[in-house]
């Protein structure tokens, strides 16, 4: 007993791998109906399965493969011609066949589901179409069998009718009318003499692979074995744990000095190189595996919204970990069916703008620089930003004045939002509010990133980026605190490191946020020490390190003791005890034998507030994070001037915060001014312009140091209060000298410094200078 | 029929503690650590046993105890448990204990609130009383604040 169950796995595990290659081979066969070698292919599949299950009992998987394998057998022989319904009558054939199958792997038996309906349709066909005489009758005749199969099969057959007469210059007719005229040509000849042609074509195609499809069965017999992915899995595992000691035998190498110890060490850390690459290759799968599906899914999706398109797959060997491919496998065919049903439009439409009526949807998969790229593109109508953010805005995930404030990138990127779907009807194939979102953290899961880039009227292109493999990265060596931390490359941007006085030049302080100018932009800065809850205790006025990382599309630096070497390291998940801690991602072994943990970036992130929290968590936090991620919704400096008054500016405004002592204070002209950085910095003293009283003499004074056009003025207030993120609504306009209004904030009413006003009445050297450089440049 | 059970023991502060040899994968010196901030604060650190990385917990910070003079280094009583290993740091190892059921006795009402809900029972020994540790209770770090 136990023997037969065995010989129906292996009969299961073949046929699926068939039915898979099946799908493909039926979509080349539809645009190539002259390719024997693939009809020959097809029809040995389906009647090797039919030979094993008439050989295992399941009679009625027989009964379709049987009718199925003589419909091909009819269009083998050149009886006749592939078309669209037959096409589709097949594809709805090896359906069935896989139901069944699914069925004998659950239950044992091959179901009780009825394909009669089915049989018939394959039996009418293999007779509608025989000979070339009716060649122009198939279109009607057959166009009755499918609809009789609705019931049994998918949806994309039952349209195939409708479409078929409606839209002629779609490709099945194109097909067909190329069919019909290789038909005139070729077996026309040979109708007078009936048995030839049929040995003349068959037997001699057969013969022409028969020879070399035995040669390349037997080797594949010979070279290839199956091998339970467990057990991958576990030589994996194993291999990890070589790499480890082999760093730990290198790291000893080098304090012991005994020259064979050394060879020894480097031929065992060659080889173990070569073992983990070979290994981690046995978990290779190329990507083709997952994208066969793709010309039968496309084709579906695509006959169901009436539409033509055409597939293009590009780079199928690269090749990914199977876990990866798993992994990629639900996102990839949501962005396919998107892409069709959203991004391709209909002929009618591609015709009017003046495009070709087929649409092309391109996959392409390459390697770079360690990971996977993955390029899905449509030459379709392009994502409608408008509607994006209209719809945005609807569904309440943004404000109008966030969206206002987007760029057309930001406003692309809403589409990876929770609950955003921009279809405007809801289909069957996609657009029910799940989608891109779940792509996205599906993608985000495996270490992976997502971008889109669309141009209106020309399509658009998604592009996806996922590491090789899961289980060994490499990963940058940190110091802090004493411990090692690992970080995994591919958050890595790149590494800053400030020596002597640069540290105080270049790092500015944002009310204990410090900043750093990288290439005009501005880093935020986290010292990992307090990310962690470590106390600081590095002397850090000699130098400084920081390690640019990339969290979501935010980058930020890391400010680190030390930085080491990268290394490859093998992720370990950790215990129970840690699961909740956002800030790791795992921990490694490192070449001393020592526990590191691995820092998860994007977790680290949250922590010191560079992104905001969890993206499941609403659509409410979903828009703060768009806010906040494109740092633009209004951030303010809150302040205290004169006794009790509170005060904001936007933080835009403000270039630094000082303090400065009183002994600091020098006069110039009719003004107190301050030397700051090599300047004569002016100040002046905000409650006394505004006439508040203030409350005590303050030592040391706090400033805001505001920039313009290169000039800088200090605006010397009671205290900083704290940064807050706003949406900013003036709840009184004021018609106070000074103040722009008042808003609440933290629920406490606080005056809006009207800067400029200020500036223009109190200091008046200030402006005029910089509006006549304004009015200059 | 007198139900025998083997215990590994081990001493803790005053605590004379035992954990049922079949829970026990093993019993080594101190490892080296590697801290891991933001932890609970019975979460000592992380040790590499063989190429495996196991938490350590304390079992002092656990019973809330007075933590161990700095030049007393722990012991490693590491406990199978369904997620894996778990190290449970003590004072000193004993020996291994074969204890007669009917030495049982469950925890006594006036002990000390956080020692009875991580003791299991109590095994009246000769000389001594031996706790059987609630191996799950003390994993329990989310338990202590």
């Amino acid at each position: 007993m136990s023997e037969m169950d065995e010989a129906i796995r292996e009969f299961l595990v073949e046929s699926y791998e068939n039915l898979d290659r099946l799908d493909t081979e039926m979509v080349v066969l539809e645009e190539r109906p002259e390719d024997k070698e693939t009809l020959a292919s097809i029809f040995r599949t389906i009647h090797t399965i039919k030979g094993t299950c008439g050989f295992l009992g399941y009679s009625k998987l027989e009964s379709v493969a049987h009718v199925g394998e003589s419909l091909l057998s009819r269009l083998r022989d050149g009886k006749l011609r592939i078309d669209d319904p037959i096409t589709s009558a097949l594809l709805a054939m090896f359906d069935a066949v896989r139901r069944m199958l699914a069925e004998i792997e659950a239950s044992g038996s091959d179901g009780a589901g009825d394909y009669s309906e089915l049989v018939r349709t394959l039996t009418a066909l293999q007779e509608s179409g025989s000979p070339p005489t009716k060649a122009a009758a198939p279109p009607p005749a057959v166009a009755a069998a499918p609809v009789v199969s609705a019931p049994v099969v998918s949806a994309p057959v039952v349209s195939a009718p409708v479409r078929a007469p409606a839209t002629p210059a779609q490709t099945g007719f194109q097909v067909f009318a190329k069919a019909t005229a290789q038909k005139a040509e070729a077996p026309a000849p040979a109708r007078g003499e009936d048995a030839r042609p049929k040995e003349r074509e068959f037997p001699a195609a057969d013969a022409v692979h028969t020879p070399s499809e035995t040669k390349s069965n037997s080797g594949v017999a010979d070279t290839n074995i199956r091998v339970d992915v467990g057990l991958l899995d576990r030589l994996m595992n194993l291999v990890g744990e070589l790499v480890l000691a082999r760093n730990q035998v290198l790291q000893f190498s080098n304090v012991v000095d005994d020259s064979a110890f050394a060879a020894t060490t480097q031929r065992l850390n060659l080889v173990t190189t070569e073992l983990q690459e070979n290994v981690m290759k046995t978990r290779m799968q190329p990507i083709g595996n997952v994208w066969g599906k793709f010309p039968r899914i496309v084709r579906d999706v695509a006959k169901s919204c009436g539409k033509d398109v055409q597939l293009e797959l590009e780079g199928k060997d690269t090749e990914l970990d199977k876990t990866i491919i798993e992994a990629i496998k639900d996102p990839l065919t949501h962005i396919v069916r998107n892409s069709v049903d959203h991004g391709i439009e209909t002929p009618e439409v591609r015709r009017a703008a003046g495009k070709s009526p087929q649409g092309l949807l391109r996959m392409r998969a390459y390697h770079e620089g360690g990971q996977v790229n993955i390029e899905i593109s449509d030459d379709g109508a392009g994502i409608h930003t408008d509607r994006v953010k209209a719809k945005a805005i609807e569904k309440n995930l943004i404000t109008a004045e966030q969206a206002a404030r987007m760029s057309e990138r930001e406003l692309l990127n809403l589409i990876f939002l929770p609950g955003f779907s921009t279809a405007a009807k809801v289909t069957n194939v996609s657009g029910r509010g799940v989608g891109m979102d779940v792509v996205k953290t599906n993608i985000e899961k495996i270490g992976g990133a997502v971008d889109v880039s669309s141009e209106r009227g020309k399509g658009t292109t998604l592009k996806i980026k996922i590491p090789l493999t899961l289980a060994i990265i490499p990963a940058l060596v940190v110091n802090c605190s004493k411990d090692q931390y690992a970080i995994p490359q591919v958050s890595l941007l790149e590494l800053v490191r400030l020596e002597g006085d640069e540290i105080l030049r270049e790092i500015e302080d944002l009310h204990g946020a410090p900043v750093y100018r990288l290439r005009g932009r501005l880093l935020p800065l986290v010292h990992l020490d307090k990310a962690l809850g470590l106390a600081d205790s590095t002397d850090r006025s000699q130098a400084i390190n920081i390690v640019v990382l990339q969290a979501d599309e935010r980058q930020f630096g890391l400010i680190v003791d030390d930085i080491n070497d990268t290394e490859e390291i093998v992720v370990k998940p950790l215990g129970k005890q840690l699961k909740g801690i956002d800030a790791f991602a795992g921990a490694t072994i490192m070449g001393d034998g020592r526990v590191a943990l691995i820092l998860d970036v994007l977790g680290i992130a949250q922590r010191a507030s560079v992104v905001s929290s969890t993206r499941e968590s609403g659509t409410r936090d979903a828009a703060t994070r768009v806010a906040q991620s494109t740092g633009e919704r209004s951030t303010l400096l809150l302040f205290r001037a004169g006794a009790d008054r509170r005060m904001a500016i936007p933080l835009s405004d403000v270039a630094r915060l000082e303090e400065f002592q009183r002994s600091q204070l020098e006069f110039a002209g009719d003004g107190r001014v301050v030397q700051y950085r090599g300047e004569i910095l002016p100040l002046l003293e905000l409650s006394e312009l505004l006439g508040w009283p203030t409350s005590e003499v303050r030592d040391p004074l706090h400033v805001v140091v505001y920039t313009r056009d290169g000039k800088s003025i200090g605006l010397v207030v009671e205290q900083i209060l704290d940064i807050v993120e706003e949406d900013l609504v003036l709840q009184k306009r004021s018609r106070r000298e000074g103040t722009l209004g008042s808003a609440v904030i933290q629920e406490r009413v606080t005056d809006l410094l009207d800067v400029e006003g200020v500036l223009r009445r109190h200091a008046q050297g200030f402006f005029d200078e910089a509006d006549l450089e304004t009015a200059r440049s | 029929m007198t139900d025998r059970e083997q215990f590994c023991t081990f001493q803790l502060g005053a605590l004379f503690l035992g954990v049922r040899v079949h829970d026990v994968q093993e019993v080594i010196r101190y490892q080296d650590l590697t801290r891991v901030p933001l932890a609970p604060a019975t979460v000592m650190g992380l040790i590499n046993l063989r190429g495996q990385i196991v938490t350590a917990i304390d079992l002092r910070k656990r019973f809330r105890i007075e933590e161990r003079a700095p030049d007393r280094l722990p012991m490693n009583v590491v406990v199978r448990t369904i997620d894996g290993p778990v190290s449970l740091l003590v004072d000193e190892i004993g020996d291994v204990l074969e204890v007669s059921g009917d030495l049982w006795e469950a925890p006594l009402e006036t002990m000390n609130a956080s020692t009875r809900e991580l003791v299991r029972g109590i095994y009246k020994l000769e000389g001594k009383l031996l706790l059987e540790l609630d191996v799950e209770r003390a994993l329990d770090t989310a338990a202590v604040v």
